[in-house]
């Protein structure tokens, strides 16, 4: 530690204003600082000195999606072998797992990354470090099988357009990873939703390959297949070669789905992080889990077609209701910031999740739709609940 | 007063930059969205508003001084909805299948910010060779704004130019496919967006403190 210090002292200087190395002065600064707790303090404007800085947060928000992404490595593979047949064993799993998974975490982060250093090189500004986090949620959010370009394009469309034009970290109206998502899901429907596209079948760096795709395959999502059903009942529900799914295969997780949002243990272990840590507001987190809950039982006592009839536990656990709930609605900056407006943001999240699932057939998942609309309504709950105080307190003084 | 003087220069050459309608004074944003999926649906809704914003204005400038001041907003109406109603009838007779896509966007073009802006801010000031410069400048910088938006949209979109397949079929057996999103009217607004956005970063005096 005390040698990699000495190390970047010594370098210091030829990144500095006319140093030889001045051109990559901002990525020099984002490493140091991600490396050490920086010894500068904020100037002016801060009133609040903590001594955990927004790297530190970054960093443990990663931490706490580790085992959602573990998992995720562990289903795309288990996916893989179950749909191709393959006699299952867990070194094959994993690599074909990392092979699917490994790529996009990369092309995540060289994009959005690439462009934080670019912008902040010109802006002549400190790297921001949100997209640490952005970065890895992007690749837990898309299915298995999504093409790498598409992935660099819209994080690229989603770090220039939904971030920097706002300003950078901080900034941003609009949860980053969601936009990214958005955008492929409006952008190129076909490879973001449907049967096909949530287990990896192809042949990745010469692991796996669909050599004989067994032929009871259907790679429909839970949520896909009541989407899909006729009559009022919800559907016997299935994994991808037809066996039945229980309540705790889909709380173990190892069903299809985008990457990271399966295990609702891995995300439960993230969520004790965040939590324990301070860094995400329980109150955000609970309300969202309590407006799903309530929707989903109203639409249970009306029950007309099968996804008003799938029970409301299995709505919380199915999809991405849970991740979303956990690391994308708590997000700091894109959720309302007074403490009784998170109640509110909370609730309609799960709210509209909920609406959008049941009520909306072109829509198997509502959850990141619930919340980037909430994301935008966000300002508009604080805005009331701070006139409400001034209000309460006016109300004081006259007496 | 010559022709082509140096002031009917600038009469006809600002709106194409400098105070484009639509890039700077963010007019006419409503038919830039609904149109400009394809090429050629642009192509002639631009000429369009070109043909009748010339030739409204320079109706209204001859008769700015006949106007009776407190009616004049019905009066340019009137001459705006005739015109309309022409140009309207004229691509039925000859462009059908394009004025089933303009559909009521040609009708629209009589609640056209630019139009009525033009009419109101320089016919009625201005005599009619200055207004019909002004009228065809406005025109065709709105028409600009449209063919750039619709030729990112059509080519993004769905892979063709004015209807013709320009991404070669080698490139979809790669995996391309075409963004189904910019065929979604946000789109254009993202485009139109970025086309401010370079316009400005050109032009730094129309930049903001």
């Amino acid at each position: 530690m005390k040698a990699l210090r000495n190390f970047l002292d010594k370098v210091k200087p030829s990144f500095e204003e006319g140093g030889k190395l001045a051109m990559f002065r901002s990525v020099f600064e984002g490493f140091e600082t991600f490396l050490f707790v920086p010894d500068t303090t904020a100037k002016r404007g801060a009133h609040i000195h903590d001594c955990i800085d927004s790297k530190r947060v970054m960093s443990m928000v990663v931490i706490a999606l580790i085992p959602a992404l573990l998992f995720g490595i562990y289903n795309v593979g288990y996916q893989h072998y179950l749909v191709t047949g393959q006699e299952m064993d867990s070194c094959g799993i994993i690599s074909y797992g990392l092979a699917c998974v490994l790529p996009k975490i990369v092309v995540s982060y060289a994009v959005g990354l690439g462009i934080e250093f670019i912008v902040a090189q010109w802006k002549k500004e400190e790297i921001q470090e949100g997209f640490l986090v952005s970065g890895l949620l992007i690749p837990m959010i898309v299915p298995a099988s999504c093409p790498l370009w598409m992935l660099a394009v819209a994080t690229a469309f989603a770090v220039i357009f939904a971030k920097e034009v706002f300003g950078g970290t901080g900034m941003n109206i609009f949860n980053v990873a969601l936009i990214t998502r958005a955008f492929l899901f409006f952008a190129y429907p076909s490879a973001m939703s449907g049967d096909s596209v949530w287990i990896g079948t192809e042949e990745i760096f010469g692991l796996g390959g669909a050599t004989n795709v067994v032929d009871s395959f259907t790679g429909a999502t839970v949520l896909g297949q009541v989407g899909v059903a006729q009559g009022v009942a919800t559907p016997v529900l299935t994994n991808a070669v037809g066996g039945q799914l229980s309540v705790m295969d889909m709380f173990i997780g190892l069903i299809p789905g985008s990457i990271g949002e399966t295990s609702k243990i891995a995300i439960l272990i993230g969520a004790v992080i965040l939590l324990f840590t301070g860094i995400a507001s329980w109150k955000t987190m609970f309300s969202v889990f309590v407006g799903g809950a309530l929707t989903a039982f109203l639409f249970n006592q009306i029950g007309t077609t099968p996804i008003m009839n799938l029970p409301w536990y299995e709505h919380l656990l199915l999809g991405g209701f849970c991740f979303g709930a956990v690391f994308m609605a708590t997000d700091p900056v894109t959720s309302s910031r007074t403490e009784c407006g998170k109640y509110v943001f909370g609730f309609l999240v799960g709210m509209f999740a909920i609406v959008i699932r049941v009520l909306n057939p072109g829509y198997p998942e509502g959850m990141m739709l619930a919340i980037l609309l909430m994301n935008l309504f966000a300002p508009l709950v604080d805005y009331f609940v701070v006139q409400a105080n001034i209000n309460r307190r006016l109300k004081r003084v006259k007496k | 007063m010559s022709l082509f003087s140096k002031n009917n220069q600038e009469t006809f050459f600002n709106p194409l930059s400098s105070s484009n309608p639509v890039t700077v004074q963010v007019l006419g944003i409503c038919s830039a969205l609904a149109v400009t999926a394809q090429l050629k649906p642009a192509i002639v809704m631009g000429l369009s508003v070109t043909v009748i914003m010339s030739m409204s204005n320079v109706i209204i400038s001859l008769l700015r001084k006949t106007i009776p001041n407190r009616i004049r907003i019905i009066v340019q109406l009137v001459v705006c909805a005739a015109l309309v109603t022409i140009v309207s009838e004229v691509l039925k007779a000859f462009a059908y299948d394009i004025s089933v896509q303009l559909s009521v966007y040609v009708g629209l073009i009589i609640t056209n910010c630019i139009l009525m802006g033009r009419l109101e801010a320089f016919a009625m000031q201005n005599g009619p060779w200055e207004s019909f410069l002004d009228g065809v400048g406005n025109g065709l910088g709105y028409a600009i704004i449209l063919v750039i938006v619709a030729f990112f949209r059509e080519l993004l979109g769905a892979g063709c130019l004015l209807g013709f397949s320009v991404i070669p079929q080698c490139v979809y057996d790669c995996g391309y496919l075409n963004n189904g999103l910019m065929l979604m009217p946000p789109m254009a607004l993202i485009l139109v967006a970025c086309i401010i956005w370079v316009h400005r970063s050109l032009n730094k005096d129309l930049q903001e403190k």
